[in-house]
């Protein structure tokens, strides 16, 4: 955490009120179509089944959402480093950090727990 | 850090306190705190997700993904959101320009796509439960139409957000809490956008897949 | 109250029939009898001294964070009372159901007693404790002039008082949760709890959970924003430090609460599948989800306390804490890994080796920093001129307590081990070691340390003492006990017993309960003493403690500008740092104040919103959805009000800090 490299006197201070970029007309644009090509992708890819492997085509098209979210966030959220002092991607970063945590770690939870403890439940699942 | 006042600049005696009155202007931590609040939302959507993917395949002997989505009308639905993105971005454009008058208009949009989007879901929804496929059917389904529904449920709230600040525009025009307003529903809307996008992904998408 | 199910639901009263008034219970009848009184005499001379504008207009709808903070610490301290009653309730219950006994509660009496004592103690009472704390010492010790938000600091404490409102209710109208303090599914599923308890459980969580999670984003905001020029991260007080920590998991875990909630609301109300065994739905994903919350939760309560004790060990030891920076990023260290353990509550529930082994190693390594901060304090103390005033009795006594806990925890945290304590008395004894060791003693600590502050006199020493000595005993009495029972293998939440041997120890416990309300009721003649004998106690420094911090740079009580002019920071202690080096306070160009204006909309919102979670609980859906349009209409009209702040003029200001200096001067300086 390089929270102590933040330096909060007058420089950050009377800058805040109105620092926050709004982007322009070319970026949102950019934003736009970018994100118009990462959804058409992968939904052209599971409509019509081009890749044999299910499992291939899901990783693929996680990777274009999380590549589809980053675009959002540069050009229609404005994320940057420097907003609010780094702290809006610090921010940002922790939040991300724990959703990962929970979700990744009650799927592994939970799965274990089916695993050993509802074999009746796998037998729902496999039909 | 170094153009903090700490001494005097004529005497060089240290300073202990400034003379003059520290101003923190208005709303000066409105879109920081507005960020982290959209943050805590990450975090129940991410409750939610984290069910959809636990329960998701439990159909309960019921409907499973492919028996009930349609495609096409989810990509249609996703593109009245991206619309609606573009066409705020459009009044935060309009806003910096400082034009009122062309700050509602696009928000207006908005709101229209902002509609046409929850009407889309709404007959979707409908549809799956006159088919049987209510939220109580299945785990899978509960949480499905939890999932969707929520995110459906925050698009409602910015509808009702976009009418309440179009109607302040035209009153007050842009002053600084208008702007600040309109960049904090600017936030609002484009995370919603990244919400959708796990939505399709994961839930839809991921689910035909299954 | 007998319920068939389906339950018949009027359309106007919704569930809510005579029959939910609980005249057939003579504890609950004398009890409603007690609070009737008490509260028509207080109400009566609220009437009768005309302090009902009084209190509207300076405290309710006030915007003031130092109020706001005392309101909190208020909330607390009568829910208390609430969950102490429930408390001492179960222990006589416990040392009387021997021998063929039934003791005094029936069942469902008694197992709604041990949820709300639990519901109460964290939600009711620790957090407003903690809540009220850190709005009150953070502005002042950062040097600002409020919070970053100060209406929805208001609303916040009202959502709050809503929530304790909503649990206060359930007494009398209908009954609370029999589930235990998390409402497991399926027990607390439609089918095994149809009643309206683990409805008033959920939306007093929910409507509470707002109010916490906005003035978690509120007080971080204030942290990151709004202090004072020269104030890096790394110059911050520790307990500003503990704060932000601590609000930095509340805004990252209540969500998480608030969607488990739902999802259970929207099993009973709706009838899904979630946390049902039928159609798919897993009970245990709702274990699994709510200590992703409850965890974190157990931080967000000690961590303010971990604060409070390293501003007390400095400035009673008359020395710059030891180790700061260690200090710092333990605490930054255990608010990342409170995510990483709450597995271990749940060890037995059947994970395996492979994850029971992880969340074992992790819960584990979670005691290092925590260690790490034991030392820092030790050496802090060190050679120190120590003050055995009471904040530091308190710091001592929650060092030798706290590392007992400490202990056991880790003992439970050892996945064979827990497989043989679990949900035993063991676990109860674990729990409250830790709790009040750290939690309780903490916030004591904190309002004796900072009483002076915020009135301008000190607390008598003498009751303050008795109540120390009643608090550290009876705990040892309450608790030790149960350490015994759980090895014995006794699980908790028991309402009868069979086994003679455990007639003892609960006994002890019992004893020792009443010698903890012994010193419950020493704190409360320390108070009214305290304000009998103010005169005496007055401090007119504003600097009782021979301070280190900024809190003690303004007057006691601080005006409601806490500092006439923004302070502006070199040191860690920047307060020592300014006495240090000869700082004069200022005594002329008083400027004009900008101030946030009073406000009763927060008052009016929580208030809905209390009435809504009411009507949700008996069904009264048309009052619901007037109460939830009521919100919305009033939240909007809120917005379209532009003229939210004032100016304190300069010669107000003046005036104000001319007082003062006749105050300093009135006596020799420091």
């Amino acid at each position: 955490m390089s929270a102590d490299s933040h330096a909060h006197g007058a420089d950050a201070h009377h800058g805040h009120g109105e620092d926050h970029s709004h982007g322009t007309f070319k970026s949102y644009m950019t934003g736009f179509i970018l994100s118009v090509i990462l959804t058409a992708i992968p939904f052209y890819l599971v409509m019509s089944g081009v890749i044999e492997n299910k499992s291939v085509t899901a990783m693929i098209i996680t990777a274009f959402a999380a590549v589809q979210i980053v675009v959002h966030m540069i050009y229609f959220l404005h994320m940057s480093s420097s907003s609010e002092g780094g702290w809006n991607m610090m921010a940002l970063i922790f939040t991300i950090i724990v959703v990962v945590i929970a979700i990744s770690g009650s799927l592994w939870v939970m799965y274990h727990l089916h695993a050993n403890m509802m074999p009746v439940h796998d037998m729902n699942g496999m039909k | 850090m170094s153009s903090t006042t700490t001494t005097a600049p004529e005497t060089g005696e240290i300073v202990f306190y400034e003379k003059d009155e520290h101003a923190h202007p208005e709303g000066h931590s409105t879109a920081l705190g507005f960020w982290i609040y959209l943050m805590s939302d990450c975090l129940i959507f991410a409750m939610l997700f984290a069910t959809f993917a636990v329960l998701g395949g439990n159909y309960a002997a019921g409907p499973s993904p492919k028996d009930l989505f349609d495609l096409e009308l989810v990509a249609v639905n996703t593109a009245m959101l991206l619309f609606s993105s573009i066409t705020y971005g459009f009044a935060m454009l309009a806003m910096e320009k400082g034009q009122a008058k062309q700050v509602q208009a696009w928000l207006l949009v908005t709101a229209l796509f902002g509609a046409a989007f929850l009407a889309i879901e709404l007959y979707e929804f409908h549809h799956m439960i006159e088919h049987g496929a209510t939220p109580q059917r299945s785990a899978f389904l509960s949480s499905f139409f939890t999932l969707v529904g929520t995110h459906g449920l925050h698009v409602t709230f910015g509808l009702i957000w976009l009418f309440t600040l179009m109607v302040q525009v035209g009153r007050r025009g842009l002053v600084p809490a208008n702007k600040r307003r309109l960049m904090c529903l600017s936030m609002f809307w484009h995370f919603l956008d990244v919400i959708w996008i796990g939505v399709f992904t994961f839930v839809y998408l991921m689910g035909m897949l299954r | 109250m007998a319920v068939s199910y389906p339950v018949p639901t009027s359309p106007i009263f919704g569930r809510f029939t005579l029959d939910a008034l609980p005249f057939h219970e003579p504890i609950l009848v004398v009890t409603f009898l007690v609070v009737a009184v008490g509260g028509a005499a207080v109400l009566g001379a609220l009437t009768y001294f005309r302090l009902w504008g009084y209190l509207w207009r300076e405290w309710f709808t006030s915007v003031d964070h130092k109020k706001i903070g005392i309101m909190y610490m208020v909330l607390g301290i009568i829910m208390l009372l609430r969950g102490f009653a429930d408390a001492i309730m179960m222990r006589i219950q416990q040392a009387w159901a021997f021998n063929g006994s039934d003791g005094y509660l029936p069942s469902h009496h008694y197992d709604q007693v041990f949820t709300a004592h639990g519901v109460i103690m964290i939600f009711f009472v620790a957090m407003p404790l903690v809540t009220g704390l850190m709005n009150y010492v953070v502005p002042l010790q950062i040097g600002a002039r409020d919070v970053s938000f100060p209406f929805l600091n208001n609303f916040s404490f009202w959502m709050t008082t809503g929530g304790a409102i909503l649990v206060m209710m359930s007494l009398f109208i209908g009954e609370f949760a029999k589930t235990g303090w998390l409402a497991y599914p399926p027990l607390s599923g439609v089918s095994y709890s149809p009643d309206p308890g683990v409805d008033y459980y959920i939306w007093a969580l929910q409507v509470a959970g707002v109010g916490t999670t906005l003035s978690g984003i509120n007080l971080i905001c204030t942290i990151i924003k709004m202090r004072a020029p020269g104030m890096t991260m790394m110059k911050m007080p520790v307990f500003t430090w503990t704060s932000l920590c601590t609000n930095v998991l509340i805004v990252a875990t209540f969500p998480v609460l608030t969607a488990v909630l739902t999802l259970l609301a929207l099993d009973r109300y709706l009838g899904m599948n979630f946390f049902t065994s039928d159609f798919g739905g897993s009970p245990m994903l709702y274990v699994n989800l709510i200590w992703i919350w409850g965890h974190p939760e157990v931080y967000i309560l000690i961590l303010p306390a971990f604060g409070v004790f390293s501003e007390v060990a400095a400035t009673f030891s008359g020395k710059r804490l030891f180790g700061y920076t260690s200090m710092v990023y333990a605490t930054v260290v255990i608010t990342i890994l409170s995510y990483l353990v709450w597995l271990h509550h749940f060890f037995t529930m059947g994970s395996g080796a492979s994850v029971n082994s992880f969340f074992g190693i992790t819960t584990m390594i979670i005691s290092i920093p925590t260690g790490a901060k034991i030392f820092n304090w030790l050496f802090t103390m060190y050679r120190g001129r120590i003050k055995f005033e009471l904040p530091m009795m308190y710091t001592v006594a929650f060092m030798l307590v706290f590392v007992i806990g400490g202990m056991t925890g880790v003992m439970l945290a050892i996945p064979p081990a827990d497989f043989v304590l679990h949900n035993s008395l063991f676990l109860v004894a674990h729990f409250h070691n830790v709790i009040i060791g750290g939690v309780v003693f903490g916030m004591f600590a904190g309002i004796a340390y900072w009483w002076p502050k915020a009135f301008g006199f000190r607390l008598e020493p003498f009751w303050g003492k008795m109540s120390f000595w009643f608090w550290v005993l009876g705990f040892f009495f309450a608790f030790m006990p149960l350490y015994v029972l759980g090895f014995m293998g006794v699980t908790r939440r028991m309402r009868v017993f069979d086994d003679p041997s455990w007639h003892i120890w609960f006994i002890i416990a019992a004893f020792g309960a009443f010698l903890i309300l012994l010193g419950i009721v020493s704190f409360l003649v320390q108070i009214g003493v305290s304000i009998l004998k103010r005169e005496q106690l007055r401090d007119t420094t504003g600097d009782p403690w021979n301070g280190r911090t900024l809190e003690w740079a303004t007057s006691s009580p601080p005006p409601d500008y806490n500092f006439a002019f923004t302070p502006v920071i070199h040191e860690i202690d920047a307060w020592w740092d300014m006495k240090r080096r000869g700082y004069k306070r200022p005594l002329g160009g008083y400027k004009p104040i900008h101030m946030p204006r009073s406000t009763g909309t927060g008052v009016i919102l929580a208030g809905l919103s209390t009435a809504m979670g009411f009507a949700l609980v008996w069904y009264i859906w048309w009052l619901a959805a007037l109460c939830f349009v009521a919100i919305l209409a009033v939240a909007i009209g809120h917005t379209f009000n532009y003229n939210r702040d004032y100016d304190i003029p300069a010669d107000e200001v003046e005036r104000t800090e001319e007082a003062r200096t006749k105050l300093l001067t009135g006596q020799v300086t420091p």
